[in-house]
């Protein structure tokens, strides 16, 4: 017999995995459409400059060239990607037009595509397009951005797209206050590299146009189909209900995947062109340049605080260089990094000024934990480096500063423009700083802080950070009993590889009592539902689940109310069971025999607060001064996730997203010259962290706060891994070598010129 | 990251696949393993004619010991010298060397010739046949020549070998049981192209001094190269700490290493140093 609440909470396998190990899995490139073409792109090679002439005649009579599309085809005026979330009029005029339109802003932007019979057809194609452009000079950091040296739009006078302030308290007061030697000011700057999430395979589309119905279909759909939905159906003049976009599996998304690209609308607008269906499947060059870019940011920040370690406020700059258009995300991070600042800690006082530059490189997005890895880099560095100056331990420097449990709820910062006011929910942020200090035997390793042994030098280091989920506004599910008694559960919520469809079945069979393998998940494809706002935020567990729960009480009432009809009682007095319904004389009538009746329901979940994960991460690290290598000795990560629906995956997400963090802190980089030019285009250069570089990393997961906000209890948890790892690591290698790192990455060219400047 | 259109043929003896490549006026190009040509052709920075692969012609997969050395056949692959247990005492330089070589599937597929052919400054046998005074092997349509390793590596992927011809072997001479050997390298991740990588040996004399010495390295300069001025320093000496460490200065001294997205040319130059002092030190009779 099935109990309540008997799969939640379990660590049960993840049920896609069967099918994607045995090869079964349906990714965008195993379509085959009847009649199909393939797209391939000519992207500009000039990272700033006026398209003088662009001709496609040789290209266009190669044998097997179905068409050659360019802005002239697309007409006037050429649609642009807007912001997604929350739009800005201020920032329209920087918004990236679907193709290079007169101007390019950045390598790899769009200036034309070509369809023909085969890709290689296609890129022979591209080879045969001359373009002429007149090259004007590229801004590449935030500096020569900042400075007006070049403008990317002339129209707007600036490369300052945005300015952010985020504001608690008074830092300038507390500043100005701070005349007597009990205080102590430090200012620094810091920096972290341009990087991205880079997935199992790169991004592909396939467009279809139906011609009779006039209807468009576009398959390789992912993270947000809804709501790219309607920026296309808007682009191409099609009412959204002519358009559907389907999901299928994905290996990953990581915030990147999913996003409105130029190529969501130029794919699907050539499939209606040629009314054939048109496939384009990105190459991994091509994705490292084109997808959206991450992570490039610089601050120098000024902290107050008392000689023992308390502090008062902090105060400055952060600059983001945000690639050449903002695209349908690229809000996000800019505003996290100065928003999330204080991360757990009481800063009583803040004032951040964080900047959107535009700058020739490739436009950028959220990469999983946006703004907070950065912001925890930069935080967690200038603690330390504050900490190590007064002669206060670390762990200490931290203890005095962490929220309590008693200060919760906690306000942070506001930001403006969007004005929005978000509080810390609940936790105890001091209890797991106190379990990773145990579960790492801090006493211990913390004496080897800048011991040389056998060779090596070693030390450790220690970060504290929260995790924001759950972003509303709501999600969607819809139950429909099926003939064979089974329940088709379709949720709103996209799946990208992060096992959601397990976590989603076992909710779902919970909420009904019911077998596992009594549900069937529909997802992520706009034919299913009417709305649905996808996974982004470590959001689809809390908002998706939670509609799913909303969904199964309505279905059950339904299911009530249709089977108190059959037995002749009250629909209050029908007691639901194990797929039967049986009234108070013992009378039952099984779901099946109820399926005829087309029982389904609809759920919504509302929710405008979101959850508030944290924890603590530490790290041991031995550095070789001969090489600049850096083992990572031990890595503990405590985190506390409200409630825990399935240990196993949420493992896999935090070991997932640690090793990726690792990447982010010693390997990835991409790389720009000078004048603009990508260095890194391929693997070989853009390096990933393998399964065997990072072995060592514990973890242990805690649900001692469920949620106060939705009724699973549950807090987003897809992220809060990645987020501490960059200034967990900086600070245990500042430990053992004695200099601290202030930018990433950490290769071992930069951390031998650390130890020898 | 389509392959540009290209003919193709695998002729089955070398005479056949020479002959393909000469008829092809320069723009034909030999295929082994693939493992550097093909994605050459997918980045569509070559777009040959022909490929003449050699997969069908037979001879070219042996490896032979015998007093004149070991005999490596041009198409010998990483997984072919990994298994082969005769090379821990004919060559354990070699033996070595080849571990630090890719990954499982490229080692499966990657060629002792296609490697000589590319010539990357970084990759292990080029810097090899280098320190190990090698002999390679060519083969063109007017005959057979010997190319020292010498005078075959001319710069970044760039050789003596001319279009219409093929390396057929490269033999390394006779490896003496007692010789003192280390081999080094360091990459940003495992089975990465070295960043620096170092192949040393040297004999003791009879008064046990360090005697024909021979350093060579890869990743620091435009080609794999010997330093001849930092075996100087090593030769006539005991090979003590302190010798070991005037060689180690003299071998950062004197190479020219490039500054480049994985490392600034400071760094290899000391990462170089740590090399040839850490291949030194553990350089006993590694029999
Ligand atoms: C991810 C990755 C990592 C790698 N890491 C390393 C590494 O760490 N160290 C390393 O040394 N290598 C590394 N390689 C390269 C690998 O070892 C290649 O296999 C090798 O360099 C080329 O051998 P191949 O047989 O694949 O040659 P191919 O790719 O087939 O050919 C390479 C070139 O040699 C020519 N050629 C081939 N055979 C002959 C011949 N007999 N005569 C004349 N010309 C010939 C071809 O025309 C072509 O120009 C790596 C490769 C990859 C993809």
């Amino acid at each position: 017999m099935n109990v309540v609440n008997s799969y939640v909470g379990q660590p049960i396998e993840r049920i896609e995995d069967l099918r994607l190990l045995r090869g079964r899995g349906q990714f965008v490139d195993d379509l085959h459409l009847d009649g199909m073409l393939h797209a391939a792109v000519l992207r500009s090679s000039i990272p700033h400059g006026r398209i003088i002439r662009l001709d496609t005649t040789a290209a266009r009579v190669l044998p097997g060239v179905a068409a050659v599309i360019t802005a002239a085809e697309i007409g006037d005026p050429v649609p642009t990607i807007p912001l997604r979330l929350v739009p800005m009029s201020d920032l329209v005029p920087y918004e990236q037009p679907v193709i290079a339109n007169g101007k390019v802003r950045y390598v790899g932007e769009p200036i034309a595509v070509v369809v023909a019979e085969s890709a290689a057809i296609a890129e022979d194609a591209l080879e045969l397009i001359a373009v002429e452009i007149e090259t004007l000079p590229p801004c590449v950091d935030t500096r020569s951005a900042a400075a007006n040296q070049s403008l990317l739009f002339e129209e707007t006078g600036t490369n300052l797209a945005l300015t952010y302030t985020t504001v608690l308290g008074d830092a300038d007061a507390a500043f100005a206050a701070a005349t007597t030697d009990e205080y102590y000011i430090r200012r620094e700057r810091f920096d972290t590299q341009r990087h991205t999430a880079t997935t199992m395979e790169t991004r592909g589309l396939i467009g279809a146009w139906d011609s009779e119905r006039q209807h468009l279909t576009v398959y390789g759909a992912a993270k947000v189909p809804f709501a790219s939905r309607g920026m296309l159906a808007k682009q191409i003049g099609l009412p959204e209900s002519a358009v559907d976009l389907i999901e299928g599996d994905v290996g990953g998304g990581f915030g990147m995947r999913g996003e409105f690209y130029p190529e969501d609308f130029l794919i699907p607008f050539a499939a209606r062109h040629l009314d054939r269906p048109v496939k384009w499947i990105e190459d991994r060059r091509e994705h490292l340049l084109t997808c959206n870019h991450a992570r490039e940011f610089d601050c120098d920040l000024e902290l107050l605080c008392r000689r023992d370690g308390t502090i008062l406020a902090v105060r400055g700059r952060i600059n983001g260089n945000i690639g050449a258009y903002i695209r349908s995300n690229a809000t996000i991070a800019p505003r996290n990094i100065a928003q999330f600042f204080s991360g757990p800690y009481r800063i009583p006082n803040i004032h951040i000024e964080s900047t959107m530059l535009v700058t020739n490189k490739t436009p950028t997005g959220t990469y999983r934990g946006p703004g907070r890895f950065e912001g925890d880099f930069f935080r967690e560095c200038l603690f330390d480096v504050v900490a190590d100056d007064l002669g206060i331990d670390p762990v200490a420097f931290r203890r005095r500063n962490l929220i309590t449990r008693d200060e919760m709820p906690a306000k942070l910062a506001t930001i403006t423009p969007v004005r929005q006011q978000e509080e810390l929910d609940c936790g105890d942020y001091l209890q797991t700083l106190d379990r990773c200090l145990a579960e790492f035997h801090w006493v211990d390793k913390a004496k080897l802080k800048g011991r040389l042994i056998e060779g090596r030098y070693h030390g450790v280091g220690i970060g504290c950070f929260i995790e924001g989920g759950g972003v509303g506004p709501r999600e969607n599910a819809r139950m429909v009993l099926e003939s064979d008694g089974s329940i088709a559960v379709y949720v709103g919520s996209a799946i990208v590889g992060q096992g959601l469809e397990t976590v989603c079945v076992q909710i779902a069979a919970d909420a009904l009592e019911v077998p596992m393998e009594r549900i069937r998940i529909f997802h992520g494809s706009t034919t299913y539902l009417h709305a649905g706002f996808g996974s982004f935020g470590s959001r689809s567990t809390v908002m998706g689940g939670s509609a799913i729960i909303d969904a199964a009480e309505n279905l059950k009432k339904a299911i009530r109310t249709a089977a108190a009809l059959r037995l002749n009682c009250a629909v209050d007095d029908v007691l639901l069971e194990a797929g039967m319904a049986k009234s108070p004389d013992g009378n039952v009538v099984g779901w099946t025999d109820l399926a005829s009746e087309n029982l389904r329901a609809d759920g919504t979940f509302f929710c405008d607060r979101r959850t508030y994960g944290y924890g603590a991460h530490a790290a041991h690290v031995a550095v070789d001064p001969g090489t600049g290598h850096v083992e990572v000795v031990d890595y503990v990560a405590v985190g506390d996730v409200g409630r825990i629906i399935n240990p196993m995956a949420l493992r896999g997400q935090i070991v997932g997203a640690i090793v990726q963090g690792l990447g982010s802190t010693f390997l990835e980089h991409l790389v720009y010259d000078e004048d603009g030019q990508l260095l890194t285009g391929s693997l070989a250069d853009y390096l990933l962290p393998t399964a065997i570089d990072y072995p060592n990393i514990r973890v242990f997961d805690q649900e001692e706060y469920p949620s106060p906000n939705n009724p699973l209890g549950a807090k987003g948890a897809g992220e809060g891994g990645i987020i501490p790892v960059g200034g967990v690591i900086a600070n245990a290698i500042a430990s053992a070598i004695g200099v601290q790192p202030k930018s990433l990455p950490l290769s071992p060219s930069r951390v031998w010129e650390l130890m020898n400047p | 990251m389509k392959l540009p259109r290209f003919e193709y043929a695998s002729p089955t003896t070398v005479q056949e696949a020479v002959a393909l490549l000469a008829a092809s006026n320069g723009t034909a190009k030999p295929l082994a393993g693939g493992q550097s040509l093909v994605p050459i052709l997918a980045f569509r920075l070559a777009a040959p004619s022909l490929l003449v692969d050699l997969r069908r012609i037979a001879g070219l997969d042996t490896i032979a010991i015998d007093d004149a050395g070991v005999h490596l056949g041009a198409r010998v692959r990483w997984c072919d010298i990994e298994a082969d247990a005769r090379l821990a005492t004919a060559h354990p330089l070699l033996a070595a060397a080849v571990t630090h070589v890719a990954h499982y599937a490229i080692r499966k597929r990657g060629t002792v010739g296609g490697s000589l052919a590319h010539a990357d400054p970084a990759a292990e046998l080029p810097g090899i046949a280098i320190a190990c005074d090698a002999e390679l092997t060519l083969v063109g349509p007017s005959g057979r020549r010997s190319v020292p390793a010498e005078a075959f590596f001319l710069g970044p992927l760039t050789t003596a070998l001319a279009p219409d011809e093929l390396i057929t072997q490269i033999r390394l001479p006779p490896w003496p049981s007692a010789r003192r050997w280390g081999f080094q390298e360091f990459a940003r991740r495992r089975g990465d192209f070295a960043l620096a990588g170092v192949a040393a040996f040297y004999d003791l004399d009879s008064a046990g001094h360090a005697a024909n010495s021979h350093i060579g390295v890869i990743g620091v300069d435009d080609r794999p190269r010997r330093l001849t001025a930092a075996e100087a320093v090593l030769n006539g000496r005991t090979v003590d700490a302190n010798a070991i460490t005037a060689t180690a200065e003299m071998a950062a001294r004197i190479v020219d290493p490039p500054d480049d997205i994985h490392g600034t040319a400071r760094y290899r130059r000391a990462l170089l140093a740590t090399l040839v002092e850490r291949a030194l030190t553990g350089a006993p009779a590694k029999a």
